[in-house]
């Protein structure tokens, strides 16, 4: 009851974002976030670490931007194609590296996410280092125009909260709490007799094809589909949103994800603003370097922050008292 | 003379391109064999720390004036007091908590590290030349062997050899191998424990810097030398399992070989051989070629 | 009714902070169309494989052209945009779409690399805004790729094939097998020059793809080797073309084959030296040392940049005041009109006499096939190139009976 209105509140304030701000920068954070989210229901609610995901991200923006290029088809079903192709890509991988536990299960996701990467490099319906540019918006079942951008972010982000509000409900059904009981302890799940090879093969499909959608949807909006989000860097990125937003927690993810898309966008204007205001010429060139801000925030939120942003706004507020009128 | 309608220098040539490759996934994978089997830590930054290594020769020539053959001393030994220091400042929280922190740790290193060399130096390579003693090649009469090449591979052999000999047949490799299995027991005898595991992390970082020393005048020395190569060795790792020393060289090695076939036979299929490999070998032994399962 | 008030707080908060980040991060200072600003917005390679030949040289250039036009255009103060799109495709369309939609952007100029050109072109033409495509080589750009409004400046893979491919065929060299770049540029290039070797009589023996900005060409040049052709074809640039030529000496497959460096700025032979360099063809559409007006320019820029400028930072410069001078005498920035101004008006500067924009958007005008002088027969710095032959731009270039640009029919 009370979540809902909280989230109510964010709904409204993303319906009318578009109004204040730049569209397509809107449409990017919703992707990413939902990216974020997928990333974490195998990662916060699971316990997988995969080192992988840009696979299913960079994969299905593939699929989707050949599907609406090149074969013509229309927007849902280049969609519905990229999210399969995520999960289709998810179930091999998963195969393969749900033999392993702990930080091999890692390394195989991101030895295989490498392999993919350089399949998307060589192949040549996918465009190699050129990708695939210049990808039409095409219309939402044959009504909607979609060049427009204020259309286009609707329909983005009536598709975040789909996807959003399938990751919520997952994590609180039954199966979700089979996920969390494994994460928690792995042995005891199976000596309760759960098959756990299949609820984490179940849970790493499930997160690659949310992911794909995710992808999808971003290569659509920005219109083109490129190596960059099959690279392992991709993969890195969204570990550290959900680390920085806050691990197991729901609406972390999207924190993290605002602020690294955020900073990623706006680390130019930031240093810009921190040169001026300090006197110190060197935050000019802050702009391009974005990989070592990243790299700061990462190893400073591993060794002191691990339960990231919301993980630590949740930790603190449980330690306030609660005074309760007698 | 042709082998499979393969001139037999072109064959040979590739095979001793892929032999160069083969010792730097040893030596790496063995550096990470290493650190993993004492720390328990994934080590991510190991290509950055090889990237290191190399830069270091290249500035050791340009800033300095000093030679490849003090910069093989001197920059394994620069790489490996840096990684000290990260263990002792960094690393050293993190070894009670899951394995993925180390990871994710490293991982933020690795991209410090490679973004403040991208942003002095560019992404382009800085040139570096083979020393003149090593230059030139050698006429074997069926190939011509390029000399700095072929000192490559007997360098990184030795430096693994030597290392698996210290590590199994010595009393140091001894308290190593037994501070892996079991820790509080051997601090119990005396043994410093901490310190060997700084030393020991310091030691794997110094095999990546001194693979990064040699392929200087190899490769191009640029700051994402680290990164592609690094993810080929993990999936060398997880094909040998990290069980065994002897496991890591004899799997780099032999991947480096395989990668130099598929070169020759099928060029397109060359940089995804090794994960090709890595997922048939996950299918049929999952542990690893070497590995024990942990 | 504590826990659902503790819960409350938990969830409001944190999406609270959700939306206050999320418009904090993104809405710092929200940028106005321009309307006291003309914004001429420059992305190329700043910081990798091809940053020497264009890069911050070629923003220099930019700087030197509004300078000398005086800072400002009908009453307007000119400002100049940069970004590094870093070789890839989607930061560079990712950048021009924000500029042209948040900063009012009219005109954009495309550095190097022909996979972001062709991005970057599809972003301008949606927008329908000028775009004069400088550093990317590739012909698509006014063939299959061509839009109302791209111009392509300075040379293009066509050109390039019809100069070095023909003049090293004609001298002997039948047999080719390419090393290439594997992306756009590098398959143009190999097309292009593949095409005319074949017309003059010539035969393709295989190529072999590299990866961009690769860091051993050593098993690459091998396959090369085994293919046991008279010429490699070395369909790269900047970085690349030096590397592969250091490697090219360093294994001695100079011995066994003659190379055919198909694209090389004067950074390149500067870099390689004339050791490595000496007799190798090469075609482009400008040279320092050509006469008076470009050394007098190229002057002013090794004033600067401490290096001779290269046939791209040229093009930069003159591409920039050939823009202004437009709006300056339509008096306006509006891109269809300056877009008819630029095909009407013949280019008569310092890089390029009598030239014009064609209906396909290639900027006609001569291009020459040089060669890089011996040791000997360098007298000076930077004195590497003696002109063998001027091409004039109709030949040079995509002919109408070979033109895919539907524009152009």
């Amino acid at each position: 009851m009370n979540k809902k209105i909280a989230y109510s509140i964010l709904l409204v304030a993303l319906l009318v974002a578009p109004f204040g701000m730049y569209p397509v920068l809107l449409m990017k954070l919703l992707c990413f976030a939902l990216f974020a989210c997928a990333f974490n229901l195998l990662l916060g609610f699971t316990g997988l670490l995969s080192f992988g995901h840009a696979a299913f991200f960079g994969g299905a923006g593939y699929v989707a931007g050949y599907a609406i290029q090149t074969l013509g088809l229309s927007f849902e079903v280049s969609i519905v194609l990229g999210v399969v192709a995520a999960a289709l890509i998810g179930l091999l991988m998963g195969l393969l590296a749900v033999r392993r536990q702990g930080i091999y299960f890692t390394m195989i996701t991101l030895a295989l996410a490498q392999m993919f990467y350089f399949v998307c490099l060589q192949a040549p319906i996918t465009g190699g280092e050129d990708g695939l540019q210049g990808l039409p918006r095409g219309k939402l079942f044959g009504l909607l125009d979609l060049s427009n951008d204020l259309s286009m972010y609707y329909v983005v982000l009536a598709l975040a909260v789909a996807g959003f509000a399938l990751i919520v409900r997952t994590v609180h059904s039954p199966f979700g709490q089979v996920l969390k009981a494994i994460k928690e302890n792995e042995p005891r799940a199976i000596s309760l007799g759960y098959d756990v090879d299949k609820y984490k093969l179940l849970a790493f499909v499930l997160s690659a094809a949310l992911a794909g959608l995710a992808g999808a949807v971003k290569t659509t909006a920005l219109g083109l589909a490129s190596l960059t989000d099959v690279e392992w860097t991709m993969s890195g990125l969204v570990i550290l949103m959900t680390l920085v937003g806050g691990l197991g927690t729901i609406s972390g993810p999207i924190v993290g994800a605002v602020l690294v898309i955020g900073l990623e966008n706006r680390l130019g204007d930031i240093g810009e603003w921190l040169a001026n205001t300090t006197s110190v010429e060197w935050f000019r060139t802050l702009g391009d370097s974005v990989s070592i801000v990243i790299g700061f925030i990462f190893v400073i939120c591993v060794l002191l922050f691990r339960r990231g942003i919301v993980g630590e706004a949740v930790a603190w507020l449980a330690k306030k008292p609660i005074r309760k009128p007698s | 003379m042709e082998i499979f309608g393969i001139p037999l220098q072109a064959l040979l040539s590739q095979l001793l391109l892929g032999l160069v490759n083969g010792s730097f996934y040893a030596m790496l994978s063995l550096g990470l064999a290493v650190i993993f089997g004492l720390l328990n830590v994934i080590n991510f930054a190991h290509g950055a720390l090889y990237m290191m290594g190399a830069f270091f020769a290249w500035m050791g020539l340009t800033y300095f004036g000093l030679g490849y053959w003090e910069m093989l001393l001197l920059g394994p030994l620069v790489v490996g007091l840096f990684g000290i220091i990260i263990e002792r400042t960094m690393l050293r929280w993190l070894y009670k908590l899951d394995h993925l922190y180390g990871l994710l740790l490293t991982f933020g290193i690795t991209l410090i590290v490679e973004g403040v060399f991208r942003s002095i130096y560019g992404v382009s390579g800085q040139p570096y030349s083979v020393p003149d003693a090593l230059a030139g090649a050698t006429d074997l009469g069926f190939m011509i062997l390029p000399n700095y090449r072929a000192w490559v591979v007997f360098a990184s052999l030795a430096v693994c050899l030597a290392t698996w000999f210290v590590i199994e047949k010595t009393k140091l490799g001894a308290y190593l191998r037994a501070g892996t299995e079991n820790p509080k027991l051997v601090e119990a005898f005396g043994i410093n424990v901490p310190l060997m595991v700084t030393l020991t992390y310091g030691f794997g970082v110094a095999l990546a810097g001194f693979a990064g020393v040699l392929a200087a005048p190899v490769i191009q020395v640029s700051p994402l030398m680290g990164s592609n190569l690094i993810i080929v060795v993990f999936a060398v790792v997880v094909i040998g399992g990290m069980g065994s020393i002897m496991g890591s060289i004899v799997t780099g090695l032999g991947l480096g070989v395989i990668e130099g076939l598929t070169r020759v036979f099928y060029p397109q299929a060359s940089a995804t051989v090794v994960f090709i490999v890595m997922a048939i070998v996950l299918l049929i032994r999952p542990a690893g070629l070497f590995g024990k399962e942990k | 009714m504590k826990r659902k008030t503790m819960k409350f707080g938990h969830k409001a908060i944190s999406l609270a902070v959700a939306a206050a980040l999320g418009f904090t991060a993104c809405g710092v200072a929200q940028a106005q169309m321009s309307g006291s600003e003309v914004k001429i917005g420059f992305i190329t390679d700043l910081s990798g494989v091809y940053s020497d030949i264009d890069g911050q040289g070629g923003v220099e250039a930019i700087k030197m052209a509004i300078a000398d036009f005086g800072g400002s255009v009908n009453g307007k103060k000119i400002e100049l945009l940069t970004a590094d799109h870093q070789n890839k495709a989607d930061i560079a369309s990712n950048r021009a779409r924000e500029w042209f939609d948040q900063q009012g952007v009219s005109l954009l100029i495309g550095g190097t690399n022909s996979g972001t050109n062709l991005s970057m072109a599809k972003v301008a033409a949606e927008k329908k805004k000028p775009y004069i495509a400088i550093g990317g080589g590739t012909a698509r750009l006014t063939n299959e790729d061509c839009t109302p409004y791209t111009i392509h400046y300075a040379y293009d893979t066509v050109a390039l094939a019809k100069g070095t491919g023909s003049a090293v065929v004609k001298q002997g060299g039948k047999s080719w097998f390419f090393l290439t770049a594997d992306y756009a540029f590098g398959a143009s290039l190999e097309s292009d020059t593949a095409r005319v070797v074949k017309a003059e009589g010539g035969t393709v023996l295989g190529d072999v793809k590299h990866p961009l900005s690769a860091s051993d060409f050593s098993s690459f040049l091998l396959q090369a080797q085994a293919s046991k052709a008279q010429i490699l074809g070395l369909a790269n640039a900047g970085g690349d073309t030096v590397n592969s030529i250091k490697a090219a000496n360093e294994f001695g497959i100079t011995k066994t084959m003659k190379l055919a460096g198909l694209l090389m700025f004067i950074n390149d032979v500067h870099a390689l030296t004339l050791n490595l360099t000496h007799g190798m063809y090469l075609t482009d559409g400008w040279y320092w040392d050509q006469n008076e007006e470009t050394r007098k320019w190229a002057r002013r820029y090794f004033d600067k940049m401490k290096k001779m400028p290269s046939s791209l930072q040229a093009a930069d410069y003159s591409a920039t005041t050939q823009y202004l001078m437009a709006v300056k005498a339509t008096g306006t920035d509006d891109p269809d009109k300056i877009m008819a101004y630029l095909k009407k008006t013949k280019i008569n500067d310092m890089f390029a006499k009598n030239g014009y924009v064609r209906a396909d958007g290639s900027m006609i005008h001569e291009m020459y096939l040089m060669q890089v002088k011996e040791q000997s027969e360098s007298k000076y710095p930077w004195d590497y190139y003696k002109v063998v032959q001027a091409i004039p731009g109709e030949q040079a270039f995509t002919t109408k009976a070979e033109t895919k640009c539907s524009l152009w029919k």
